[in-house]
């Protein structure tokens, strides 16, 4: 970032002089930040990974959820602050149940998706707000089939087959290139999303963290949830175990 | 000349100015918009007839047949009048259709945000019959009721429940419940049944639920033979696919065959 | 106070991958045929068609609006709409405004997920999916008629029959229903409209 500051970020409604809006950069650093994120997109369902950092020990398991539902077939997994999602969240979930009585049928992720892309664009216009520091991915099965998006603070909008966000977010890509989407299964990309997600933690500087997962697929008649203990525990021993053979 | 007796204009013969403040002295007709104020008390109009419920030694056993009326006519025939909500709990519902089709919209709205809320309790049958009797009462404080009888079955943490409710709001939990005809005709042989054998297993209390119905069907004009079973017990709910009643108690009518010199 | 014009009978009839719409043309206020060749069959969309019956005017604004609405969110979803979702918003303006509307509504269409289908919105604003479905004062007379001949997995050709011989019926019986028959047949390649005039109408037993 070139020329940081020099007065043209104390307004989100403010353009620099070479294009940029500084406000919204700063948000995408708060994304940055925050611990990874990795999802997948398959054939028949969607899986998100989170690299919770946990600040304290005396932290129950379980709190600070970064993965959250929005209707019964559509969740997001969060990368940022997680205040500020929640604004989001709130938002998504009335979209998914304004557009229920309404059109009678589940919202599509992409609507959803745009709709909720606009209103972080709408906290881009105003010098009277700013922008939320979070990015989200939303994943989930409707019509048309399995979907993932993901959503950032300038309020772009933009599908993927896998994607990631936050710290390890370039090493987590480089991985995901790796990955056959149209080839592997939701509970591979379950395994496979653990382990990226343990290969790009940075054991010096985030001693510890809570590997979080949510899916959504055919195996869960397409209700997305948070993935069940015991296929949890095999995806991460998984990942640990190719940790520890890529550290040998 | 006067022409006071004469009741109709005459052209040329009419005092319009006499008459019209004449006129100004009679009251105005009222004006009666078609529109007007909101009616508030509606008329079912495509009606589905009685729900009837029974406690099993382990569970709850539900019935309806699967008949929408339209005054006297038969119009749907095959329409599931009972419907489930999350994963322990089946409302059935008499009376009119369309207000039940808005009772399941905002109950899964319920039921959505128990899923997101994934604190890992899920809404009982109990919650949710309470919640489905403050929005029945609330509605008929309005004035304007939600057409409906409601029977609430369900199961979880090894309890069964049967409650129901109204549409003034009414609402009790009962070993039996039975609403429209259901309450003269199905409630007095339930009862019985269940005075006779307390501790009935699924299959009699299957038994006994469909042998209801069949009695339904002889004696209710709004009632039809194409039913449902539904079931909340230790296997969790379900509700059965269509089944159509035997009915074979037309021995009776035998009595009548005869000949005019038989009689 | 003014009487209503009055719209009936109406025949929906899905078939293997569409559906066959059918309509009287008969308009009337009182017993006065305020019209003799009404199109009671809407379009909604390009392949979703209402057969309106009950108040002409309440139908035509309901349909306006369900036109304008599903417009709008066609241009949200990038993509045709459902039936499905025609017929819910259908629902959710008949059922909020029961007290004011007189409208017996069939929605019918061709959509890419369910194929052909054929929702019923009756007076109180239920919602109900059919395999066929009749409507309109007229329809009372022919549904015996209806079930006798229904069945399921009907050809296109076959379909066109059952509701150009239903709606006949249900026309010479009914002193609402008349005029010409107006069909629709709507499948993936879009709607087809035809009309038969009132001297070519299938005709049975007339005691």
């Amino acid at each position: 970032m070139s020329s940081v500051g020099s007065g043209y970020d104390l307004y989100v409604s403010t353009y620099s002089p070479d294009g940029k809006l500084f406000q919204v950069e700063y948000a995408n650093k708060a994304v940055e930040n925050s611990g990874t994120l990795v999802a997948i997109k398959t054939k028949d369902g969607v899986v998100i990974g989170i690299e919770k950092l946990v600040p304290s020990k005396m932290l129950c398991h379980g709190s600070n959820r970064r993965i959250h539902h929005i209707d019964t077939h559509i969740g997001v997994g969060v990368s940022g602050f997680l205040a500020d999602a929640r604004q989001l969240i709130t938002r998504a979930r009335s979209e998914a149940k304004q557009y229920r009585q309404v059109y009678g049928q589940p919202i599509p992720i992409k609507v959803l998706s745009q709709r909720i892309a606009s209103y972080n664009h709408v906290h881009t216009l105003y010098g009277s707000v700013r922008p939320f520091g979070c990015s989200i991915a939303i994943s989930g099965i409707d019509q048309y089939g399995p979907q993932l998006y993901m959503i950032e603070p300038s309020g772009s909008c933009i599908g993927y087959f896998g994607s990631s966000l936050g710290k390890g977010k370039q090493a987590a890509k480089n991985e995901l290139e790796k990955v056959k989407f149209s080839e592997i299964t939701t509970r591979e990309a379950i395994k496979e999303v653990a382990r990226i997600i343990y290969s790009v933690h940075d054991e010096v500087k985030d001693k510890d963290f809570e590997l979080e997962l949510g899916w959504i697929s055919n195996e869960t008649n397409g209700v997305h949830q948070l993935v069940p203990k015991d296929i949890f525990d095999e995806a991460e021993a998984y990942a640990k175990q190719a940790l520890e053979e890529a550290n040998m | 000349m006067s022409f006071e007796h004469i009741n109709f204009p005459v052209f040329g013969q009419v005092d319009y100015f006499g008459k019209q403040s004449q006129q100004q002295l009679q009251p105005q007709q009222q004006y009666t918009p078609s529109h007007g104020g909101k009616k508030n008390t509606l008329d079912p109009i495509v009606t589905g007839t009685s729900i009837i419920a029974i406690k099993y030694d382990k569970g709850v056993v539900m019935g309806s047949d699967m008949l929408l009326s339209y005054g006297s006519l038969a119009r749907f025939n095959s329409i599931q009048r009972m419907t489930k909500f999350g994963g322990n709990t089946i409302i059935g519902a008499s009376g009119e259709y369309s207000d039940f089709q808005s009772i399941t919209t905002t109950l899964n709205e319920l039921v959505t945000d128990d899923h997101c809320m994934d604190d890992g309790s899920r809404l009982s049958p109990e919650e949710i019959w309470n919640y489905l009797a403050r929005i029945l009462y609330n509605q008929r404080n309005k004035g304007n009721p939600l057409w409906n009888t409601c029977v609430v079955i369900g199961y979880q943490g090894g309890k069964s429940f049967l409650g129901k409710v109204d549409l003034v709001g009414t609402c009790f939990k009962e070993d039996i419940v039975t609403c429209g005809y259901g309450s003269h005709i199905a409630l007095p042989l339930l009862r019985k049944a269940r005075d006779d054998n307390p501790n009935m297993n699924l299959e009699q209390a299957k038994k006994l639920i469909e042998d209801c119905l069949r009695v339904l069907f002889y004696r209710d004009a709004r009632s039809s033979k194409k039913i449902q079973i539904a079931v909340a017990g230790e296997q969790g709910i379900d509700i059965s696919g269509p089944i159509e009643l035997e009915t074979y108690n037309w021995n009776s009518g035998e009595a009548a065959v005869k000949n005019f010199s038989q009689v | 106070m003014e009487t209503p014009e009055w719209l009936d009978n109406a025949v929906n009839l899905g078939f293997d991958g569409g559906v066959v719409m059918g309509a009287d043309s008969r308009t009337t206020t009182g017993a006065y045929i305020a019209n003799r060749v009404t199109n009671k069959i809407t379009p909604i969309h390009e392949k979703i068609y209402c057969c309106r019956s009950g108040s002409a005017a309440d139908t035509q604004a309901i349909s306006d609006y369900v036109r304008y609405y599903l417009e709008m969110h066609t241009s949200e979803l990038c993509d045709d709409p459902d039936v499905k979702t025609a017929a819910s918003l259908f629902q959710l303006l008949c059922y909020s405004n029961k007290n004011n509307l007189m409208a017996g509504i069939i929605v019918a269409g061709w959509d890419k997920h369910q194929g052909g289908s054929v929702y019923n919105i009756s007076l109180g604003g239920s919602m109900v999916k059919q395999p066929f479905a009749i409507g309109g004062s007229g329809s009372t007379y022919i549904y015996g008629y209806c079930d006798s001949k229904f069945k399921p997995g009907m050809t296109k050709e076959e379909c066109v029959e059952f509701v150009k011989n239903s709606l006949a019926l249900a026309m010479f019986r009914d002193g609402s229903s008349g005029g010409v028959i107006r069909l629709c047949i709507i499948d993936k390649n879009g709607p087809e409209r035809r009309m038969i005039p009132a001297t070519e109408l299938p005709r049975f037993w007339e005691g």
